[in-house]
């Protein structure tokens, strides 16, 4: 008799005709997924956008194209767009999609709370870039929104509210993470036979929990200092600016790690599909993510290195900073341990992943000096930082990205991508990132400092050449946009329901694309099915 | 400039690093194409670390990286790599959570080393008070030699030329900016910090209205300015030189065009300058209270 309901039920449930109820209304994981990854797609291209403006006025020394203000608008917009609509979202986008098909569940388990989270987002966004219409200007005082300096602003309660709504969508969108891998797998699908995707996102899901109301937090004292009399951060009341600091990247630093643990999923995916051979070390992986969530909890204050702590203080942040090290070389070397002895192609996920190996650890070994403190009293806030981050954040977090959608795309869409155009999106973006950010380093290290619009004469060489960088790596995005469409609407190839040779686990078992309804009967797992199924290793 | 520029690039990095190696002269400013931290010109310095630093991540990179090309070569499908099925390696992975954290300790006793000392203000002998306001500095020198200064400080803010150079579309040459021979456009002010050499100082840095961070690379640091909060730190100049910085903390439309200029000289020339200070600081002092008597005279 079940097996009638669900039939019947399979049946009758196709997505939706109209357009409003199909999108709108949506209560399906993939639909939804597919939501969070274009709003994600359309937010990177207005974030960069604004980056192409920090460019082109960074071009040459002078100001030739925006006033300083108007600069440190774009600063601010292209940091909170890339990172809460950008990144995070398609990250949520991918869980969604994939963690479902992984699992062998019909759905995420809170299937209108996903709805909802998406459709926040593009109010949240909409509240936030409307700011840059009003007169007194969008937010000016840096994605950090450190007082006093923010609360110059006129935008801030728009800024807040937005981020409100983010966090409340983020936190709705962990929990049903959370809940779907819990309660959802199928039965065999052990928690030590997950796919590492599914775990770094279990994990980066608490981290979400944790640290999103600590930021709505922060925001609201902002907000209550700015309007209602209070002085949590006014030194003059018997405030102190310092507390908002401690407050912010108690949130700040979790949420680097929300930045890259599922990058680290999607990374260990992929290489082994490609190198044809098991994952190297799967339970110290999954141990390597769960230590960098820990860590990211108690290394928040080597942001602020340079605002006078005292020195028991400096030395227990740096070596808690230093120790994230360990972890995170594991990571690396299971990478390299799990290519050597395989049986490699290179496909363009498999480019993008090994870029990522490569140039995450390079930001990975300029976040090793930056841990020194004494060295960070110099890096501090300079272009040697912004280098650091980019590399982690560009090459880790958008090249992971990057690489899931040229992964799954044959999954979603049931078409192969050019592979063709997938290679030379590849190799333009890597040349042209690493054209744009390596020079920073050295930008830094001579004396730049981050977030200024002009500077001296002698930084202009290495400022052309990584604007130059920038306009190339922009440009370069229309061809992944190009190759996306390409391969959705228009592409003959055929994908086969296992789209790669060494894919394993579930969601190659569906049929691609992938149909409105997968698993209404519960998958039976067989072992060799899966990419971790024998736990004995 | 481009093509060229790379060229330049890797010649220049070969030097940097060949620089690097010989211990070569410092440059205190930046200079044009520069690759690398300054030594700086004070006692305390963190370049050393970050060269140690610097070097253990090449020498990590180049086994990891180098590793990656050689089984990105050597299993290949197309060469008929077969998978091997190995998965897993106990004495490896002890191996290499091992060496990282013997790395990292030896790294932290360094670190630790120069954090200890750059904490250590004692035994300076002058006092110099760092004022931020957006967008200028103020400097008040407090003490010298256990001595009281009596009202020296003033207001030091970006000079004029580049001040107007660096107005919107101005049309103005950044690069005609120049004192003896160095380009100073966004890097000079209008009154330096004047310092004298050989001398501990102590700077006490507090913020005025937002947060500033007042960072001078030669100096080897730089200390946030933050309002209600006393920030300490301290150097001490070895040669006589003119050394520049700038804010370092976003401070809102004109941060970047609050530069900070200190002017290191000799112990006997900075004397002279202070003792001029006074001078002039008692002078208008003196003139104040002229200026003030025939108001209050008929009163009294």
């Amino acid at each position: 008799m079940a097996h009638d309901a669900t039939h019947d039920h399979h049946d009758h449930h196709g997505a939706p005709q109209g357009f409003f109820q199909r999108w709108v209304m949506s209560t399906n994981h993939k639909d939804i997924g597919t939501l969070y990854l274009v709003f994600a797609l359309l937010m990177f291209f207005i974030g960069g956008a604004f980056a192409m403006v920090i460019r082109a006025e960074l071009f040459k020394p002078g100001m030739q194209l925006v006033q300083p203000y108007f600069f440190n608008e774009m600063t601010t917009m292209h940091a909170l767009v890339m990172i809460f609509g950008a990144i995070m979202p398609s990250f949520v986008g991918l869980a969604n999609w994939m963690i479902p098909l992984m699992v062998g569940a019909p759905d995420m388990a809170l299937p209108r709370m996903n709805n909802l989270s998406f459709w926040i987002m593009p109010f949240a966004f909409t509240l936030l870039l409307s700011t840059l219409f009003m007169p007194g200007g969008g937010p000016a005082g840096g994605w950090t929104m450190y007082p006093p300096l923010s609360l110059q602003g006129e935008s801030i309660a728009y800024v807040v509210f937005a981020v409100h709504l983010m966090g409340i969508s983020s936190i709705m969108g962990a929990i049903n993470i959370i809940a779907t891998i819990l309660n959802m797998r199928a039965p065999g699908m052990d928690l030590l036979k997950m796919p590492v995707f599914v775990w770094s996102w279990l994990i980066t899901a608490f981290l979400l929990i944790a640290v999103m109301p600590v930021l709505a937090g922060a925001v609201t004292m902002l907000l209550t200092d700015k309007y209602f009399h209070t002085n949590f951060f006014n030194a003059a009341g018997g405030g102190d600016p310092v507390l908002y600091q401690h407050i912010f990247w108690f949130f700040g630093h979790p949420e680097v790690y929300i930045m890259i643990l599922p990058a680290f999923g999607i990374i260990s995916e992929i290489i082994p599909t490609f190198a044809r051979k098991p994952i190297f070390g799967y339970k110290a992986m999954v141990f390597a993510i769960a230590s960098i969530a820990f860590l990211s909890f108690i290394v928040w204050a080597h942001h602020m290195f340079a605002v006078g702590l005292p020195m028991g203080a400096e030395i227990f942040f740096m070596y808690a900073t230093m120790l994230i090290a360990v972890p995170t070389g594991v990571k690396v070397f299971n990478w390299v341990s799990t290519m050597w002895g395989g049986s490699m192609t290179f496909e363009t996920p498999m480019l993008f992943s090994i870029a990522f190996v490569i140039l995450f650890t390079i930001g990975g070994f300029s976040g090793l000096m930056l841990a020194l403190a004494p060295a960070d009293f110099q890096y501090h806030d300079t272009y040697f930082v912004v280098a650091h981050f980019h590399y982690v954040l560009v090459t880790g977090a958008a090249f992971s990205i990057m690489a899931a959608a040229y992964y799954w795309l044959p999954k979603w869409s049931g078409n192969m991508y050019s592979e063709t155009w997938g290679k030379i999106h590849f190799w333009s973006s890597v040349i042209s990132v690493n054209v744009l950010f390596f020079p920073q380093h050295f930008l830094g290290l001579a004396g730049m400092p981050r977030r200024i619009p002009d500077y001296n004469v002698a930084f202009a060489n290495f400022n052309m050449i990584s604007s130059i960088g920038g306009f190339w790596f922009g440009a370069s995005q229309l061809i992944f946009l190009g190759v996306i469409v390409h391969c959705v609407y228009f592409s003959k190839k055929k994908a086969a329901d296992r789209s790669w040779e060494g894919a394993k686990g579930l969601e190659w078992t569906v049929p691609s694309p992938a149909p409105h309804h997968t698993f209404d009967v519960p998958p039976v797992i067989h072992d060799d099915e899966l990419a971790h199924g024998h736990t004995d290793h | 400039m481009t093509s060229g520029g790379i060229g330049r690039w890797f010649s220049a990095w070969t030097a940097g690093v060949v620089l690097a190696l010989s211990g070569g002269a410092a440059m205190a400013n930046p200079e044009p194409d520069q690759l690398n931290m300054t030594k700086g010109a004070a006692e305390w310095s963190p370049y050393g670390m970050h060269m140690v630093a610097l070097w253990v991540c090449v020498v990590i990179g180049i086994v990891v990286f180098g590793a990656m090309f050689v089984a990105m070569f050597r299993f290949r499908k197309s060469r008929g790599a077969v998978a091997e099925k190995w998965t897993h390696s106990t004495k490896l992975e002890i191996v290499w959570t091992v060496i990282p954290v013997i790395i990292l300790i030896f790294l932290a006793k360094l670190a630790t080393g120069g954090l200890t000392s750059f904490a250590d203000t004692t035994g300076s002998e002058m006092t110099i008070k760092v004022t931020g306001y957006q967008w200028k500095w103020r400097y008040d020198y407090v003490e010298y030699k256990g001595k009281p200064v009596d009202r020296v400080g003033f207001m030091s803010k970006l000079e004029e030329t580049s001040d107007r150079t660096r107005q919107l579309k101005s049309n103005l040459d950044p690069d005609k900016i120049q004192v003896d021979g160095y380009k100073t456009y966004l890097l000079d002010v209008d009154k330096p910090l004047v310092v004298p050499v050989g001398v501990k100082i102590r700077f006490i840095i507090v913020g005025g209205d937002v947060i500033h961070s007042w960072w001078v690379p030669a100096l080897g640091w730089k200390m946030d300015a933050i309002p209600g909060i006393a920030n300490s730190a301290w150097t001490n100049l070895k040669e006589p030189g003119v050394y520049r910085g700038q804010c370092a903390e976003l401070c809102g439309q004109d941060h970047g065009f609050m530069p900070i200029v200190v002017k290191a000289v000799p112990k006997a020339e900075f004397e002279q300058w202070l003792a001029t200070q006074e001078d002039e600081a008692k002078v208008q002092k003196a003139a104040q209270t002229a200026q003030a008597t025939p108001v209050t005279a008929p009163q009294g």
